[in-house]
């Protein structure tokens, strides 16, 4: 590595997605970033403010919150808001239950996963978003691996992968017709590896959730789901204490531990080397069905 | 920054290549061989194939159902789309652009192509340069991308024979002289067996070349960034609105060719307007110099009028200014090309509208043959073409500068991108 006029792999992932982001100010008129508390979205954060650097970040953060997260997350988020004087947009799934717009399932497997997409699309709607920027990665799962920077929804909040406009070089098409909205994903060429290698470089801070801590759990079906008070237990379910830390986080009801010692950054990066399961291995939203992303993507979900 | 430079795994480089072609010639298996042996495949994305594969009821693991995302391409077998794959070794992080090789998905591939610093080219042994060899690697130096690594795949179906891989080889090197390509390597390999693709092969003695893997990682691609022409497309005009920052004005972009340094003389266009650059700006502090690709923030010494769209540029090596443009096409959409239509051109950071004046001529992708008298501009098409736009556009030919030196195509109707472009 003589050259001196290059930049190594996360530098050119950064330069990509703060131009990324940029774009996307300058093409809409009323974008907001998803924010949901989790690694990703934090990480999309951190490129926004550097891409607006020394101005504040000129758009809205929105997370839609199912009321089942996990509290440090909300901390977490609240925190984060505070210092950086940004505005946080809150809206509840529970919101939606309770306008009768969508129904709650119940039973021991149930998740308020896919009834985020309508409480989603509702405040696209209602906040009059023209793009909702995500922190979704193409190497998640084999349906996002499709999936463009610069993604057309069209006025139903619909995803058309047959039908997608090709994207060249660095020329993004955010034209669009009224009603219709883009969603736009900074992070697209992002892994897993990338993420962490890019948290430990610029020493961004994280919920304590992804670090390892004693938990009590229990492991339904090979997952290990933390025993909280959104979790609905068999009745052969009794929750056991357990040193474990959390890949992704999303929903207490589907997001999976990991049993692991790891402790600091350097841990879980030789952790996330060494692993034989992707991240999204221990989500039980994915494990509906082969195409349960691509599903959940073509309705309108993150 | 520099400190980050010895950091060992954090500091790789990243490289992107795209892959064209069909199941037959063994395109997806060569991809998971590169995946599995570089452990990019995961227990469970294995599992999911295994129980898929059962499903399509063919015996054999298909590792193309990794790469084959959507549901439409899972039941019908093909893939539709370019695909983005990623695996990383302790050198180099890639990036997959993995697209279909057929004729009717040349779009997908010229897609694919446009960022690849390394294009793969697959060679099925038995069948050695056909059709869709000349197509692919046409892409290939059309899109200017600067490597191409021909695979000269199922050695193993031909008793690893040197002389075939060497008739192979002066077939291609028989094709290449109609092509702008620079930089061609052959690799005689068996995705399937793994001879050559990570591990050196004990089956080909008569081989002393590196392997795939071995090129991937050490191909030279510091300098294909042209580092001599200054280019900085203001995106976005940040204004702080802070008290400390009470008159700052900020131009934020992504260098596309050149490096600036602070005091550096340069020149806004399309105004002409001079200036010095007073400060390089990043969320960590201040910067001496910067170059392409990085995103920065660069403050003048003088306060000039500059907006989105705008170029900022050194004195030297200046781009050329004109309103009749002539590019390189191909052409995206169902609906085919207006002779004499209006639509949005895209370049840079700037929005303008354009006619399509002429259709100089047509090029047969499969014989690179010139076609002038067939006008008519269809799906797939690649074309060289003549258009006027509203305003003078400042640009590069394509061959100087990727960045500056493309553009896409949009039908104001339907707001689709019709066409990409490489300026001549």
């Amino acid at each position: 590595m003589d050259n001196k006029y290059r930049i190594n792999h996360l530098r050119e992932l950064e330069s990509e997605s703060i131009y990324v982001i940029r774009e996307v100010v300058a093409q809409f008129e009323n974008p907001c970033m998803l924010f949901s508390g989790g690694k990703d979205s934090i990480i999309m954060f951190h490129l926004a403010r550097k891409a607006f650097w020394p101005a504040r970040v000129p758009f809205s953060l929105m997370h839609i919150d199912t009321g089942h997260n996990f509290q440090e997350t909300i901390d977490f988020r609240d925190n984060l808001m505070k210092e950086t004087e940004t505005k946080l947009i809150v809206r509840y799934v529970q919101d939606s239950i309770d306008q009768g717009k969508v129904v709650d399932e119940t039973g021991v497997n149930s998740s308020r996963n896919i009834l985020q997409t309508t409480t989603l699309l509702d405040g696209i709607e209602a906040l009059k978003f023209d793009c909702a920027m995500g922190g979704g990665r193409r190497d998640e799962e084999k349906a996002r691996a499709k999936e463009r920077f610069f993604s057309h929804r069209d006025e139903f909040g619909q995803w058309d992968p047959k039908n997608q406009r090709p994207e060249l070089w660095n020329i993004f098409n955010g034209r669009k017709h009224m009603g219709e909205h883009f969603r736009v994903f900074p992070i697209s060429n992002w892994t897993e590896m990338d993420v962490w290698q890019y948290i430990l470089l610029e020493n961004i801070p994280i919920p304590n959730l992804y670090f390892s801590h004693e938990r009590e759990v229990v492991d339904r079906d090979g997952t290990i789901l933390a025993a909280g008070e959104y979790v609905t237990l068999k009745e052969d379910e009794i929750p056991v204490k357990k040193i474990i830390r959390f890949r992704t986080i999303g929903d207490m009801t589907c997001t999976g531990a990991i049993e692991s010692t790891a402790n600091t950054l350097e841990e879980i990066i030789e952790e996330v080397a060494s692993t034989r399961i992707t991240e999204r291995g221990g989500r039980y939203d994915d494990k509906r069905s082969e195409a349960a992303m691509e599903d959940r993507k073509k309705e309108g979900y993150f | 920054m520099s400190e980050e430079y010895n950091r060992g795994y954090l500091d790789m480089e990243l490289l992107r290549f795209t892959t064209a072609g069909s199941v037959d010639d063994g395109k997806s298996t060569l991809i998971g061989r590169l995946l599995y042996d570089s452990k990019a495949i995961f227990e469970d994305q294995m599992e999911a194939i295994e129980k898929a594969s059962l499903k399509t009821g063919n015996g054999e693991v298909n590792l193309a159902l990794l790469t084959d995302g959507l549901r439409a391409e899972r039941e019908q077998g093909i893939t539709i789309d370019v695909a983005y794959r990623y695996f990383a070794t302790p050198k180099r992080k890639f990036i997959i652009a993995d697209t279909p090789g057929h004729i009717q998905y040349t779009r997908n591939m010229v897609t694919g192509a446009s960022t690849a610093n390394v294009a793969l080219i697959l060679i099925d042994v038995r069948n050695g340069v056909i059709e869709q060899t000349l197509r692919h690697s046409y892409i290939a130096s059309l899109l200017q991308i600067p490597h191409i690594i021909v695979c000269i795949n199922k050695m193993d179906l031909v008793d690893y024979k040197e002389e075939v891989f060497e008739n192979i080889k002066s077939d291609f090197d028989r094709i290449s002289t109609k092509l702008d390509v620079h930089d061609i390597r052959f690799v005689p390999i068996s995705a399937k067996l793994g001879d050559n693709v990570v591990d050196r092969s004990t089956n080909m003695d008569w081989y002393d070349g590196p392997t795939l893997m071995y090129l991937l990682e050490n191909i030279h691609i510091a300098s294909d960034i042209n580092h001599n022409d200054t280019r900085f497309p203001v995106q976005h005009v940040i204004r702080p609105m802070k008290e400390e920052y009470h008159d700052y004005r900020g131009y934020a972009g992504r260098i596309e060719g050149g490096i600036f340094h602070v005091g550096d003389k340069v020149k806004v266009l399309p105004s002409g307007l001079s200036s010095k650059i007073k400060s390089i700006d990043v969320f960590e502090g201040h910067l001496e110099e910067a170059f392409a690709p990085q995103s920065v923030t660069l403050s003048l010494e003088d306060d000039i009028d500059i907006s989105r769209g705008n170029l900022i540029i050194k004195d030297n090596g200046l781009p050329r200014s004109s309103q009749d443009i002539e590019m390189m096409i191909c052409w995206f959409d169902e609906k085919p090309m207006m002779l004499g239509g209006k639509y949005t051109i895209k370049h840079t950071t700037n929005d303008l509208r354009c006619v399509i004046r002429d259709v100089k001529y047509k090029i047969d992708v499969n014989t690179l043959d010139h076609d002038k008298e067939d006008k008519k501009i269809g799906l797939n098409d690649i074309a060289k073409i003549s258009v006027k736009t509203t305003k003078p556009l400042y640009f590069d030919s394509y061959i100087k500068n990727r960045n500056t030196g493309s553009i896409i195509l949009i039908d104001e109707a339907t707001n689709n991108t019709v066409a990409a472009g490489m300026i001549i």
